[in-house]
């Protein structure tokens, strides 16, 4: 490999990056839309539903387990209706996700054998939203419950120790609000490098197909490896500058904590920014079109990154099937990495084996796309 | 002159074969071009003259034969071959993107010019091209002409002892055509062995020597001199007349006329005896009602014979498909 050709292909590649200015705002620009695109769009916490109650009762007990609700940052009542056909059509029109009834013998019951039954009614369309839903109000009507367990142990004068023998003190680590978009934006930072990554390489090979430069590049000594990492090297540069974009508008706009090293995060994002760089030249090298090789590129980043690198729906949820298959899918290691040092501040000993997935990803890519390149037209 | 010249032979190709599933786009085509040589490759378009050039610059890999470049095996050491030759695609291949200056830098780069000899080679190039003042402007922007001279000048950069030219002036005005050839054969003083194919059959007249192509295979070799005077078999007359066509149709069962074709407004007639035919040619046709205006020997060019050759070849061809 001579250091002097590998150089020269650099240059030109940089002179044409820059002499295709609506190219480069693309690659620059892409970050900013995507990331607020996806990062206000992605959200899967749940505030001010729509509630809709039914009170049977209207006691003051029912009164005041409906104010708890009311006072549920996770709840709106948006609604009191008097009879059921009610409540149905306003589930039936989705003004409300979630309906309350109280039957007419709330208080009686309560009074005489300390339980009482609550229906919550919930629009399961979007199931996980149902869900997360059901587990709040199951929350808010426990909460409830506990306040008339101390009234009625008040009356008795008796403490509450005496019959709570155990109770969980639950934290939760690195995510302490459960704010889903703390884990969703590190994890998107991933996923737009994984599109733009691939997108910026997958036309460089096939560029020089279709101008017909590339017969008189096959006929100089320039070697396939040469021009790889001549080609690849002003893209890096480009993928930092976008990677720093995304880093930038997570922590600064959006206020993702970040608790790693710039240091460790600069380098697993040159690592995953070599795979995916090479894997779009691999492509522009297979496929001779611009607009195929973009095609492809877009279908093998976006999607299964999308859908299997973790960055949203959990691995570990997924059918075996499916888990062995992500284990194939490059960004999967790279949203492990990002979440790790965003949230937990991992460094690079702790995130040791994703890394190595990730490099013998990159020899791997970079070993066929330097073969697949041969010189020679026929 | 020519016997030095094949005493050190910078091409060699021996029985080249090229197929292209059953298409034979070469079929078995053998030559030698010397140091210092201008060798011509004519023949009509889908000829085969591209794909030699291109076996011979190690783009393609012959289906038999060996191709000898400055005396390495182009199918054993593409890479050294590479290294001794400039090529000129028959598509324009330099980057319109870039400028006059950033393209012949960036060949130096590739071809590993010394940095210290670059500045140099490259004001060489651009004063050959006829490019200077013009060194920032974009090749997007430059004529056909001047492209084509950029592209030799970055063919030339690394000062290759062989150029391979496919095509290099076509779609060029002839006044840009007439000052690349001069080009051509100031490098070749220089002892740089080129070979440039060509569809305009005139160019032929620059050669050293001119070899005529057709259907993938070797039809002719020689220089222009020899070639006018024995490829064809026979001598030119000019026949001018009123109607061409019938004039035509009558000659073809004339006497002593081999061949006729039509060249501008007029006739050239292949005849067997020169003084024969002018003699008892009007008589021929005063029976079939014409008249012609003007009957006369002329020197047969190289397009008489590339046509008559071509002809004759692809006759030959149909017959025995």
């Amino acid at each position: 490999m001579k250091l002097r050709r590998l150089r020269a292909i650099a240059i030109k590649e940089i002179l044409q990056i820059w002499r295709d200015p609506r190219s480069l705002m693309i690659a620059l620009l892409l970050p900013f839309t995507q990331m607020f695109l996806l990062g206000y769009g992605v959200n899967l916490d749940l505030k001010h539903l729509p509630v809709c109650t039914f009170d049977r009762e209207g006691s003051q007990l029912s009164q005041a387990l409906l104010k708890h609700f009311q006072a549920s940052q996770y709840f709106a009542i948006v609604r009191n209706v008097a009879s059921y056909p009610q409540l149905v059509s306003a589930i039936d029109h989705a003004t409300c996700g979630l309906a309350i009834v109280i039957p007419p013998d709330f208080s009686e019951r309560l009074n005489e054998t300390g339980t009482a039954p609550v229906q919550a009614i919930l629009d399961g369309t979007d199931d996980n939203t149902a869900n997360i839903a059901f587990g709040y109000a199951a929350a808010v009507v426990e909460s409830y419950s506990a306040d008339v367990q101390l009234n009625w142990l008040d009356r008795q004068g008796r403490q509450l120790q005496q019959i709570q023998p155990m109770s969980v003190q639950s934290r939760v680590w690195f995510n302490e609000d459960l704010e889903s978009r703390n884990f969703i934006i590190p994890g998107l930072v991933a996923v737009i490098m994984a599109l733009i990554g691939a997108q910026l390489t997958s036309l460089t090979i096939s560029r020089e197909w279709e101008r017909g430069t590339m017969e008189l590049l096959v006929s100089t000594p320039v070697r396939p490896i040469e021009l790889m990492f001549g080609k690849l090297a002003p893209y890096l540069v480009l993928g930092w500058v976008d990677a720093a974009f995304c880093v930038g508008i997570a922590t600064l706009w959006f206020g993702v904590p970040f608790q790693g090293t710039l240091l460790t995060l600069f380098l697993t994002t040159t690592l995953f920014l070599t795979v995916v760089l090479s894997l779009g030249y691999l492509l522009s090298v297979l496929i001779r079109s611009q607009v195929g090789a973009s095609q492809i590129a877009l279908l093998v980043t976006m999607m299964p990154t999308t859908l299997l690198s973790g960055y949203i729906f959990p691995i570990d949820q997924m059918p075996k099937f499916i888990r062995a298959l992500t284990y194939l899918l490059y960004s999967r290691y790279f949203v492990t990495i990002i979440k790790a040092i965003f949230l937990k501040g991992s460094g690079i000993s702790e995130l040791m084996t994703p890394i190595l997935f990730l490099i013998v990803y990159a020899v791997a890519v970079m070993c066929l796309a330097a073969r697949a390149l041969r010189k020679s037209l026929g | 002159m020519s016997g030095d010249r094949q005493a050190e032979p910078q091409i060699v190709a021996e029985n080249l074969v090229k197929r292209f599933g059953s298409f034979v786009a070469v079929d078995g085509v053998s030559f030698q071009v010397g140091r210092g040589e201008v060798l011509g490759f004519l023949g009509p378009n889908g000829a085969g003259k591209s794909t030699i050039i291109r076996i011979l610059c190690g783009l393609l890999r012959p289906s038999s034969g060996r191709a000898l470049v400055a005396g390495i095996d182009v199918a054993r050491d593409p890479e050294g071959v590479r290294q001794c030759i400039g090529y000129m695609s028959q598509k324009f291949s330099l980057y319109r993107d870039l400028s006059v200056e950033e393209n012949l830098r960036f060949f130096g780069g590739i071809y590993r010019v010394p940095n210290s000899e670059l500045p140099e080679r490259m004001r060489f190039a651009i004063s050959m091209a006829g490019l200077g003042g013009r060194e920032k402007a974009l090749v997007s922007t430059l004529a056909g002409g001047w492209q084509q001279r950029l592209a030799l000048g970055c063919a030339v950069l690394h000062r290759p002892p062989i150029l391979f030219l496919d095509e290099p002036t076509s779609g060029v005005e002839p006044t840009s055509r007439r000052r690349f050839w001069d080009l051509i054969h100031s490098l070749a003083a220089d002892g740089v062995s080129v070979l440039v194919s060509t569809h305009y059959m005139d160019e032929a007249e620059y050669c050293h020597r001119a070899m005529l192509i057709n259907q993938g295979r070797l039809i002719a070799v020689g220089s222009p001199q020899e070639l006018k005077h024995s490829a064809l078999g026979g001598k030119v007359l000019l026949l001018e007349c009123e109607s061409l066509g019938p004039t035509l149709a009558a000659l073809a069962h004339a006497p002593g006329v081999l061949d006729c074709s039509v060249f501008g407004n007029a006739l050239h007639v292949l005849v067997s005896d020169a003084e024969r035919s002018l003699s008892e040619l009007p008589a021929y046709l005063e029976q079939q009602h014409l008249r012609p205006d003007r009957l006369e020997r002329i020197d047969a060019s190289l397009e008489d014979v590339f046509v008559q050759l071509i002809a004759v070849d692809s006759a030959k061809q149909s017959a025995a498909a």
